[in-house]
């Protein structure tokens, strides 16, 4: 189909677009005088404009128009940019993406907008917040419009002596299973009474599609106080508004409706074409296999053919080998071009299941930003390293634990901006969101310049909770007692809020962490920040290594960790404070003597000659020199659990089969780093 | 008749013991070991089964019983139970027997050295031998292993 050709185009550059509105406005709303942002948020959003109108999705259009209503009138200089239009702006950008993610599942990209709309109207026309924020609610009442039928029970239960509440329930952010809670709140009301109407319908809701928030009729014998409380009793609920409904107000309800109707010139209420959109996005839903140049395939498939893969790796290094004894001109020939191809053939397989974790940064700056204003924080999110690549399966996992850390460091770690300048900090915090690349493993890090975790407050509860007795207490380090915080039932902030601080969270963050085959640290200082390193296996089934052999033992190390691989000589070495150092370049780093950390049996420490060879790693800016008794040259090697019977070893993150058979330990030079 | 067991029989010491045959995987001759470090003793290192790494520990010293050299008659039992793979070095690998379920009883407090938590049973065989069979789980429990690291540590 020729439309579906433009229609890929359109949602590539829709997101796009969207992706660099909101960037923008996130960097409009720190410098609000820059107008060049401003410029450049109206491009974005003129041509989303456009397309949107071309495409023939009107909502889109009508509500990209709007928001570029108001953006004229702030380039022109006309309107001063306000926390108010901040807010209407990324909701209005959230409808888009909304509807753009409707038209990517196949949908028609229809949504009911007149809200936005007209708060965006008033906001060009420089009215004042206040009325935006009543509009809003009575968008609410509006959404839920009575029909005739409808209208005629509501009225007849209130003749019978019933009561007739609106409700409109809030679920919270991070509830998992939407549609299983607005079951359990619709199962509860039911127990008690009828629902009349709903808004969205209970078939979406049973779909979960709606947002957080549904609305209702209900009729009940029951007081009105009850009710709320039963719904309330139903856990992930953030917030329950009930209004009881008298006649008056029923007949008042019903006019305003009517008079809302007219004035939008829709001649179906808003819920039905929300309903029409479902059939819609199910019979679409077919047809996206046709959209976009990629394909999808099965995670399986893709672990099937590395398997297949690691096994002609194997079976390449025993050729070279071979091929090397034989002395063949042909055959090496071959062995090598052979070589050539499956090199490039491995890039190709493990470059199919990476993807950078920008995928999932992306929705981090605004979110804290959210976070942050919702709490009256102030705060700079700083993200280094989004194009670091991790594969994919850990992909998919890690970010429900990252948005918890994040959370964390937001409510917990940073201050009150009036508690930062009496302290004499700057009143905006800065969280550091960093992801870099160390041996197999990536490093993800949270770091904030907030309060720190106070250690006695820890300490307290893991004693309360019987996690640690008191005279094993005194003897634990930070690093130790902060790994309590990842215990269940644990949390120090002494006021439960909405974010956090009821104790579950950072265990269950814990857990999933260690299931990817990861480890989370904490490192704070009173005061001053803390910091929350998650380590992740990079998955990778095939890496780089350098060949050790120490003492009769052959190691692999990745070839990711090492700096560079020296010659050490004696009167090189150095001893600061009992520790072994070593002279490299102008600075020292620690030398660790590898045949003593991995407890190898052999004759002569390999330091102890005149001269050895060391190989230098590092973690993060970390380095460490080790020494080797021979390094062997570097191979492609392939990675092989050790079996769980062997899991938790020191220093050791798997192992590999070698050209000739036997098997060689793979590194995990992180452990020896302090 | 209770249910009927095909067991491998295989000598530890002056001792013959069994365990059930669909739990075993392999019977292997010894080989090459890569050397696992900070591991307890009687974990011997891993070895390369056909592409796939297992690990290794000695039966003698699981038990703590005296290790002796390695034979021609060494063998290593692959076996797979509670999920995990692991080779056991025994003294020999000697036949494959049919047992009567019902004929094993509780083991006593100590067989060669042996505790008895390690044990499932003894049975009677014809000749009058007693083959002492393997409480699998408890061989490889991996909580016990945790500790004795921090013994040798």
């Amino acid at each position: 189909m020729e439309i579906n050709q433009y229609l890929t185009m359109f949602i590539d550059e829709s997101k796009e677009h969207l992706q660099a509105l909101n960037e923008n406005l996130l960097k409009l709303e720190k410098n609000p005088e820059d107008l060049s942002i401003v410029q450049d948020i109206f491009r974005s959003a003129h041509t989303l404009k456009g397309m949107s109108a071309t495409m023939g999705f009107s909502d889109l259009s009508s509500l990209t128009h709007e928001m570029e209503n108001v953006l004229d009138r702030v380039r022109n200089g006309q309107l001063a940019m306000s926390s108010a239009i901040f807010d209407l702006l990324f909701k209005g950008l959230d409808s888009l993406e909304n509807m753009v993610q409707d038209i990517i599942d196949g949908g028609t990209g229809q949504m009911d907008v007149s809200g936005t709309v007209a708060e965006l109207q008033a906001a060009a026309n420089g009215e004042g917040s206040p009325r935006a924020s009543a509009e809003n609610r009575d968008r609410n009442a509006a959404d839920l419009a009575l029909d005739q039928y409808q209208h005629s029970v509501l009225q007849q239960s209130l003749d019978t002596g019933h009561f007739v509440h609106g409700i409109t329930v809030t679920l919270r952010e991070d509830c998992v299973m939407k549609a299983a809670r607005a079951y359990m709140v619709f199962d509860t009301l039911e127990r008690h009474g009828e629902i009349a109407k709903s808004s969205p319908s209970v078939q979406e809701i049973e779909q979960e599609q709606f947002d957080r928030v549904f609305s209702l009729y209900y009729i009940t014998k029951e007081p009105g106080d009850k009710i709320a409380d039963l719904i309330r009793s139903i856990s992930e609920i953030e917030r329950v508004d009930l209004e009881t409904i008298d006649k008056k107000a029923l007949d008042a309800l019903v006019s305003r409706q009517s008079a809302a109707k007219a004035a939008s010139g829709r001649e179906a209420g808003p819920l039905q074409p929300s309903g029409a959109k479902a059939d819609a996005s199910a019979a679409g839903k077919r047809q996206q296999a046709a959209l976009g140049r990629t394909i999808r395939v099965d995670l399986d498939r893709l672990d099937d053919l590395m398997n297949l893969f690691s096994e002609l790796l194997i079976d390449r290094v025993r050729l070279e080998e071979l091929a090397g004894e034989i002395r063949n001109a042909a055959l090496s020939e071959t062995v090598e071009h052979m070589a050539r191809v499956s090199s490039d053939l491995q890039n190709i397989v493990l470059k199919l299941r990476m993807v950078p974790v920008e995928t999932v940064f992306n929705r981090f700056p605004r979110m804290v930003r959210d976070l942050a204003k919702s709490m009256n924080k102030k705060l700079e999110l700083i993200i280094t390293g989004a194009d670091t690549e991790l594969d994919r399966t850990v992909i998919d996992e890690i970010g429900d634990p990252l948005v918890h850390l994040l959370r964390n460091s937001v409510d917990h770690g940073i201050e009150s901006p009036e508690e930062r300048i009496k302290t004499g900090k700057s009143e905006t915090g800065t969280i550091h969101l960093r992801a870099y690349h160390s041996g197999n493993h990536v490093f993800i890090e949270i770091q904030d310049d907030g309060r720190g975790i106070d250690r006695g407050k820890v300490l307290d509860k893991a004693l309360k909770n019987g996690l640690v007795s008191p005279d094993k207490a005194e003897t634990l380090t930070d690093e130790e007692v902060f790994q309590f915080l990842f215990a269940s039932g644990i949390s120090t902030a002494e006021q439960v809020s909405d974010i956090s601080g009821r104790g579950v969270g950072l265990d269950v963050v814990k857990n999933k962490i260690e299931s990817l085959g990861g480890r989370v640290q904490v490192v704070s200082a009173p005061g001053t920040g803390t910091t929350f390193s998650v380590q992740l296996p990079m998955t990778l089934s095939i890496i780089g290594a350098m060949l050790i052999r120490v003492g009769a033992e052959k190691y692999a190390v990745p070839l990711s960790s090492i700096v560079e691989t020296a010659i050490l000589r004696k009167d090189n070495i150095r001893n600061v404070h009992g520790q072994t150092m070593m002279d490299f370049r102008s600075g020292l780093i620690p030398l660790l003597d590898l045949g003593e950390v991995l407890e190898c049996p052999r004759e002569e420490a390999a330091a102890a000659r005149e001269e050895c060879e060391v190989v230098i790693v590092h973690k993060g800016d970390k380095q460490v020199a080790v020494t080797v008794d021979e390094l062997l040259g570097q191979q492609e090697i392939v990675l092989k659990p050790l079996g769980k019977y062997l899991s938790g070893l020191f220093a050791i993150s798997g192992a590999t089969i070698l050209g000739d058979g036997q098997v060689a330990l793979i590194l995990d030079t992180n452990a020896l780093i302090k | 008749m209770g249910e009927e067991l095909k067991v491998i029989v295989f000598n530890l010491g002056s001792e013959q013991y069994g365990v059930e045959v669909d739990k075993v995987k392999t019977i292997e001759r010894m080989m090459p070991m890569t050397r696992v470090p900070k591991t307890p003793k009687f974990v011997k290192g891993v070895i390369n089964l056909r592409g796939v790494v297992v690990p290794v520990i000695d039966l003698r010293g699981r038990f703590g019983l005296k290790e002796t050299e390695y034979t021609n008659d060494t063998r290593i039992i692959i076996v797979n139970a509670e999920n995990l793979e692991v080779g056991l070095i025994v003294d020999a690998a000697s036949d494959v027997i049919d047992l009567d379920a019902d004929g094993i009883v509780d083991p006593p407090e100590v067989v060669g050295g042996v505790k008895a938590k390690y044990l499932r049973g003894v049975a009677k065989l014809a000749d009058d031998r007693l083959l002492v069979m393997l409480n699998l789980s408890e061989v490889l429990n991996r909580s016990e292993i945790v500790q004795l690291e921090q013994i040798y540590e």
